[in-house]
């Protein structure tokens, strides 16, 4: 560091958006069992067939052990002590913003998501979701004129169920995992997307995550599928207060791709990380997977993972058609006590199917950063070809990262290539820097986005110069 | 060039510092007025280099006492990139690798950085091409190394010959070049060599950390001063460097054990 006094001076910027909304939210008391479950579904009136989904889920749930293999630590979830439903209390969804409660308004208006008519941003359509209910969604009719439905989950259950009933739980099975068994039992909201056949989508979609209530778990649902030659790129951002307890976000994300569709899906994750202590944050616990069904399909995954407690997830493609396309392009930026163990898997299973994994992680503080991923090259897949990258950086002396790779071939005819590599931010490099004028923020700033340069380049454009200033953020006084 | 009446830019008195819990700089006295050369010599752990490290303001040193004024500025309150805004240049001995960072735009960053603080207007990517491109002659540098990452994979020479680049854009009225001749060949020596001799004029002034006279025959300096455990012992002219090629430094040593006797 520059002196003492530069450090006390680099004050950690609060997490801005750490503020809660006060509202009025209906909740249900705490606690799971197969009458919570009914319960969700009936506030909800959904149909028959997504109540059986829900059971189904909730009874292998029961049957199921929460995994233990990962390089994370947290104390026990007690899962009774969560609420598993709570929605801000305004009835029906809105037919027009103005009718939403101008609390909501003013709420994503702070996030720099404005909703309202004259403010919002024109050429991205936004579903806002608040506390796992959405709120308002932009832009549906102009969408509509094109065919393509973006909706929440809930409202798409009620306008498209035939959709819903074909796609939902197809790439992600409920028993996949413990986590997706749990949000497939009481998953809340989230977004459906549907790009019908040869339609390119004409706008950016985005779902933007707030978490409100502090005692609740969130169980988004996403669902994409995108027709034949169909295509869309769609971002989500998240945030949520600073709450000294944890809160568990087991969101699941299924993406469909037919033959020549395409699926550009980018985050950027800012969930309230806890303090320096360690003391709350988000538990971040995420199934993603993409099923490039088609021929030709293509699936890209880009995440700037900057918060929460910690992260566990592993957004994945699987690669049925022939020459289909799978990309990972991954930051993952841990501070103070943060946890991350991420990465994706790459199953190639159609002959030529191509997959490009780019994972930085960065690691400062005394966070623990680790990059897990699987490359599975299946008996049919002749001539697949697989490129990974894995490289970290460490700042400061305190901090961990680590690297699984996991490669299994059955197929002879086919190439998976690996790199690693380790940096280190180091004093030498800053001072050297700032003796060319360069101020040490800047400084380190400059030696992060250069790393992370490669994964940035994939953002949407409006979104990588605010991932540079994010990440700029949140090393603040991590150095020295 | 020597001229009395020049102003001063660097005014040293009694500087004292220490790395950890070591002693170095025991009383440093050096005045520095526009248009010289200085040359500071001495054996290894004399303090030459911790005095360019001190006067730059790297983190790892702190001065216990005296002063240092930058034309009349105290320069040891400042930061090190306001010291280097300012025009203090440090050309480091064993100039570090920064992957990732594209030395083009580094360049660029810290040449903006001058000209705001000089008032000027800050060059956009193609005005700073143009003029990168153009200082690039005083070095002969391939302007292939704009694009690779800093001093990444360059040579000793052409890390060298980096630094002096930056001096070329950065037009430092102070430079201070710690063992800039180090690990040179003859060529890479003749190219820095004329580099500094290029930059230099009535204006700046060069502050020379070496350990052997070669570099002193191709630029002729204006003062020599020889420094032993952490104070400058002798000061001379261009002569001085030449009688310790001859004579070695244990007469320093004598030296110091004379005034030692003398306290």
């Amino acid at each position: 560091m520059s002196s003492p006094q530069a450090v006390g001076d680099l004050v950690s910027q609060p997490y801005k958006y750490g503020f809660v909304t006060d509202i009025e939210t209906e909740k249900i008391a705490k606690g799971l069992s197969e009458d919570v479950v009914r319960l969700i579904s009936s506030k909800k009136e959904e149909p028959d067939f997504l109540l059986q989904f829900r059971l189904r889920a909730y009874r292998q749930w029961l049957q199921m052990r929460e995994p233990d293999w990962a390089a994370l630590g947290y104390p026990p979830i007690d899962y009774q002590d969560i609420i598993y439903y709570a929605a801000p209390k305004q009835q029906a969804k809105k037919a027009s913003l103005d009718e939403v409660d101008p609390k909501l308004l003013e709420t994503f208006d702070k996030l720099g998501i404005p909703l309202s008519e004259q403010k919002r941003l024109s050429n991205v359509a936004v579903d806002a979701v608040f506390d796992s209910v959405s709120i308002a969604t932009t832009y549906k009719e102009k969408l509509a004129e094109h065919g393509v439905i973006f909706c929440s989950i809930s409202e798409a259950v009620k306008e498209h169920p035939e959709l819903i009933e074909r796609y939902l739980g197809t790439v992600v099975a409920s028993n996949d995992n413990y986590f997706a068994a749990l949000n497939s039992a009481v998953f809340s909201d989230g977004s459906f997307v549907f790009i019908p056949k040869g339609v390119e989508c004409p706008m950016e979609l985005s779902t933007y995550f707030r978490i409100n209530s502090g005692d609740t778990g969130q169980f988004e649902r996403t669902l994409i599928v995108a027709e034949e030659g169909a295509s869309v790129s769609y971002l989500e951002g998240c945030t949520a207060p600073m709450f000294d307890t944890n809160q568990l976000h087991a969101a699941v994300v299924e993406l469909v791709a037919l033959d020549d569709a395409a699926i550009k899906y980018s985050t950027v994750q800012n969930w309230y990380a806890g303090d320096e202590h360690g003391v709350g944050g988000i538990y971040n616990f995420v199934t993603k997977r993409g099923q490039c069904r088609g021929d030709r399909s293509k699936i890209s995954w880009t995440q700037v993972e900057t918060g929460s407690a910690i992260t566990w997830k592993y957004p994945s493609c699987v690669l049925q058609g022939a020459d289909s396309v799978g990309e990972f392009y991954s930051v993952a930026l841990t501070n103070n006590r943060q946890q991350a163990d991420t990465g994706t898997k790459m199953i190639h299973v159609g002959p030529r199917s191509r997959s490009t994994i780019v994972s930085k992680g960065i690691s400062a503080g005394h966070s623990a950063n680790s990059y897990r991923g699987l490359v599975q090259i299946g008996p049919k897949a002749v001539g697949a070809r697989n490129y990974s990258q894995c490289d970290s950086m460490l700042i400061g002396d305190q901090a961990a990262a680590n690297t699984y790779p996991y490669i299994r071939s059955q197929q002879p005819q086919a190439s998976v290539e690996h790199e690693a590599s380790t940096c280190r931010i180091s004093e030498d490099q800053l001072f050297y820097l700032q003796s060319r004028g360069i101020g040490f923020e800047e400084a380190v700033s400059m030696m992060v986005s250069g790393f992370c340069r490669d994964v940035f380049n994939q953002l949407p454009m409006e979104f990588a110069a605010e991932a540079d200033k994010l990440l700029a953020l949140k090393l603040e006084g991590s150095v020295g | 060039m020597i001229r009395p009446d020049a102003p001063v830019l660097l005014d040293i008195r009694d500087l004292q510092a220490r790395v950890e819990d070591k002693a170095i700089l025991k009383g440093v006295n050096l005045t520095v007025r526009a248009g010289e050369i200085h040359a500071v010599m001495g054996r290894n752990g004399s303090g030459k280099s911790t005095l360019s490290k001190v006067l730059a303001g790297h983190p790892a040193y702190t001065v216990t006492g005296g002063s240092v004024s930058y034309r009349g500025e105290n320069l040891l309150e400042l930061d090190p990139e306001q010291r280097a805004r300012i025009g203090v240049f440090l050309g480091f001995q064993y100039p570090v690798e920064i992957p990732g960072v594209s030395n083009l735009e580094f360049l660029r960053v810290a040449t903006n950085a001058r000209r705001a603080e000089r008032g000027q207007e800050e060059l956009d990517t193609f005005a700073f091409e143009d003029l990168v491109h153009e200082r690039l002659k005083v070095v002969q540098m391939d302007p292939a190394f704009l694009d690779r990452s800093v001093n990444e994979g360059f040579s000793g020479g052409e890390k060298k010959r980096n630094e002096i680049l930056q001096m070329a854009l950065l037009e430092p009225l102070v430079a201070i070049l710690d063992e800039t001749d180090s690990g040179l060949d003859i060529d890479a020596l003749r190219i820095v060599a004329g580099g500094v001799n290029q930059l230099a004029n009535a204006d700046n002034a060069t502050l020379l950390i070496t350990h052997y006279q070669r570099l002193l025959d191709a630029i002729t300096p204006d003062y020599v001063h020889v420094m032993a455990a952490g104070r400058i012992l002798r000061t001379g002219g261009k002569e001085l460097a030449l009688e310790l090629e001859q004579r070695g430094y244990d007469w320093v040593d004598e030296e110091l054990a004379a005034r030692e006797v003398d306290r």
